[in-house]
């Protein structure tokens, strides 16, 4: 082999299925679709992925909230109030039994009025998994009553307390990401929806059309938007139904967000419009709305997407802001910014600390977000 | 550079017009005014009301006439300086507001300043030592900072702070100085309390001023002018501040507009949760309320204050860098 010249003839007949077989075998990269590869590169990304596998189960949990939650949204233990988390334990006086917690007696201190909890040491109540617990309607059509974890029979469970109406924090949380976690998709898609059209026309149509949308971006981007979404909610009429405040907060939402996306297709559709192969679709008769969907967006709608996910995280805490102040969701719908507007003030937050729990899920979900969508980001980017 | 100038006032004399109108839409958008909320609490309260009595208090607020003449009667107060009446307070809205728009003004004012004193040297640090420890601890700490609600923070400040220190830490002064005319002594406990919301506000800002400015540099950094000049034996220190980070400079000053608008939504809020003395609280309670002549002008002012803002980071734009300057002119 070594003696051999750089330049020969090959000995071996020709095989003219040789190009083929080496595509398709060998170099799997040029065989792959553009989302295929994607795919691949944002795989390396490690933290991205951590991100991925935190964000899956968070919304695969909202589908079966019913079920992993062990008590409903507003069952309600009078006897409970204000009670710290319980401590889940594993041995019972030096013997392990499984998770169990000890029962809470509450006594009433009568200088202070407080509410004061102490475990019975004596009496441990395990905890029950795949158990019948609250009657529920599984989201509002079927009935059951099959809980993943319940509190021993005759007994309570409050892994993370209870709050002013001895309701049950856990479920609370649980039952607050279904709502939570949906507004930050619902609003990116009316965004998404107003910021291609925007910014499709804008970029597309050029001349005056686009003069007036770059003011109008122009005047929406120097709003300052937090004071606009309290006036845009507090315009919401107090006589809605629940479900029709919660699409108009995640209107509001989208109503303030698009301008960015719209900026992004704009500046994107303008060097498209100049291909060679658009202009032949328009020598062949396609109207505007077919170029800029068939043949001008799949051109950079994974970037549209990696953008759309770094806005979802400021959505969700737009939400939780709005209903923290109280202008946003209102009981009986659960969100986490609904919960946390009762840690509203110091006193409560000094006293039951607990209350502050919808903030880690918040703090969690948006990070994931953010290392989620800086991940897509890299993955997509054409230039490396 | 004066066409500039005179380019930008006229754009932003335009968008100040265009949101006066947008306010004046939203504060009309509830439906009923603040006399049908007065009327029918009056009524609640077993108090009949003269029909004479609503009609006056109708013609003397200006309800009556159509929603044209109302904004039109609005915006020349505005530009006088007439700020319009608060029916919940039955004051003068200049009177409510007192020195609120003046503490609202010096507490983000103060929280840009942080904002760039803060992320400066971390940005540069970040850059120059990248992949390092230190830089993905900051880098992680940065998106802590983002994906913190600043109003979050804030209860979790005063959490701490009445756990450690047992005072309140709410506030922009002493009480003492509360109504009290401007004094040194006043001047001073504002600034020593400032500084808890300017921090919480700020965080979020730095975070992603940090990011932007790490990303601006990096690239910088990896050109050939860099390498040039560390061949040609330039120092370090100089090498970087001389060159690269003037270069990475531009985008970030540009970056005032996003910055802006961000703080005086972080401010509303965290003066909320803090009860500060600034607009944020009085505009929640007057939305709450449909005090409309109350909330306008906070909105108004909230947006004059960012449009204003803007309007002086593009003319220090223009001053840095003249492609923006011709750029504006090549666009028309």
């Amino acid at each position: 082999m070594t003696d051999r010249l750089a330049h020969y003839v090959s000995d071996a007949p020709f095989d003219p299925n040789y190009d083929e077989e080496q595509e398709t075998s060998g170099n799997r990269f040029h065989m792959a679709s553009q989302w295929t590869i994607i795919w691949w590169r944002f795989r390396r990304h490690k933290i991205a992925m951590l991100a991925l596998c935190l964000l899956i189960p968070s919304y695969l949990s909202i589908v079966v909230t019913e079920f992993l939650a062990p008590y409903n949204l507003h069952t309600r233990h009078t006897d409970f109030i204000y009670s710290p988390p319980q401590e889940v334990h594993f041995y019972h006086q030096g013997e392990f039994i499984g998770p169990f917690v000890y029962e809470h007696r509450m006594v009433l201190n009568m200088d202070t009025l407080k509410r004061e909890y102490s475990e019975n040491t004596d009496k441990p109540l395990p905890i029950r998994f795949f158990c019948s617990g609250d009657s529920y309607e599984f989201w509002g059509l079927i009935p059951g009553n099959l809980h993943l974890i319940c509190p021993a029979e005759g007994g309570e469970m409050f892994l993370l307390g209870t709050d002013r109406l001895g309701r049950d924090m856990a479920s609370r949380l649980l039952y607050g990401g279904r709502v939570s976690l949906t507004v930050g998709i619902v609003g990116i898609t009316v965004s998404f929806v107003l910021g291609l059209f925007f910014g499709g026309l804008a970029g597309y149509l050029g001349g005056w059309v686009d003069y007036a949308v770059m003011r109008l971006i122009e005047i929406m981007r120097s709003l300052p938007e937090l004071p606009l979404w309290l006036a845009l909610s507090a315009a919401l009429p107090v006589t809605w139904s629940p479900i029709a405040i919660y699409f108009g907060i995640t209107i509001i939402l989208g109503l303030l967000d698009w301008p960015g996306l719209a900026r992004a297709v704009r500046s994107k559709l303008l060097a498209l419009r100049e291909e060679d192969y658009c202009v032949a679709a328009q020598l062949m008769g396609a109207r505007p709305k077919r170029i800029i969907v068939r043949h001008l967006l799949p051109n950079f709608t994974s970037h549209l997407i990696a953008s759309a996910t770094l806005s979802i995280p400021s959505m969700i805490l737009a939400e939780t802001a709005l209903s923290f102040l109280g202008l946003g969701l209102r009981p009986p719908v659960t969100s986490w910014g609904v919960l946390l507007s009762e840690a509203q003030n110091i006193e409560a937050v000094a006293l039951y600390p607990w209350l502050l729990m919808p903030m880690l899920p918040v703090i969690i979900i948006v990070l994931g977000f953010n290392y989620m969508g800086d991940g897509l980001r890299d993955a997509v980017d054409p230039h490396e | 550079m004066i066409y500039y100038i005179g380019n930008r006032l006229f754009t932003m004399a335009g968008t100040l017009l265009v949101i006066s109108v947008l306010v004046f839409f939203i504060i009309q958008l509830p439906p009923g005014d603040y006399l049908t909320t007065y009327i029918a609490e009056l009524q609640s309260q077993g108090e009949t009301v003269a029909q004479e009595k609503i009609d006056f208090l109708r013609q003397q607020y200006g309800l009556d006439r159509s929603m044209v003449e109302q904004y039109f009667i609005w915006v020349t107060g505005l530009l006088h300086g007439d700020l319009g009446y608060s029916f919940e307070y039955n004051l003068p809205v200049k009177d409510v507001i007192g020195d609120r728009l003046l503490l609202s003004m010096i507490l983000n004012f103060s929280t840009i300043l942080f904002i760039y004193a803060v992320s400066f040297p971390i940005g540069i640090y970040s850059a120059t030592h990248q992949y390092s420890w230190g830089d993905h601890g900051l880098s992680f700490l940065g998106f802590l900072g983002l994906a913190t609600p600043n109003f979050l923070l804030a209860l979790i400040l005063l959490y701490f702070a009445n756990l450690t220190f047992g005072t309140s830490f709410g506030g922009l002064m002493d009480p003492d100085f509360i109504g009290q005319d401007w004094s040194v002594d006043k001047a001073l406990s504002v600034l020593e309390h400032l500084w808890i919301p300017v921090v919480v506000i700020g965080t979020s800002g730095t975070a992603g001023m940090i990011r932007r400015l790490r990303a601006n540099l990096l690239d910088e950094l990896h050109k050939q002018y860099v390498t040039t000049g560390r061949a040609k034996g330039l120092p370090e220190m100089q090498l970087l501040l001389k060159y690269p980070l003037r270069m990475a400079l531009n985008p970030f000053i540009a970056d005032i507009g996003n910055l802006i608008p961000q703080v005086v939504s972080g401010s509303v809020i965290v003066s909320v949760v803090m009860s500060l003395p600034t607009t944020g609280p009085m505009l929640l309670s007057s939305l709450q309320s449909q005090d409309m002549y109350l909330a306008g002008s906070f909105l108004m002012f909230l947006a004059c204050l960012t449009v204003v803002g803007m309007f002086v980071s593009d003319i220090l734009l223009g001053v840095l860098d003249p492609r923006i300057r011709h750029g504006a002119r090549g666009q028309k």
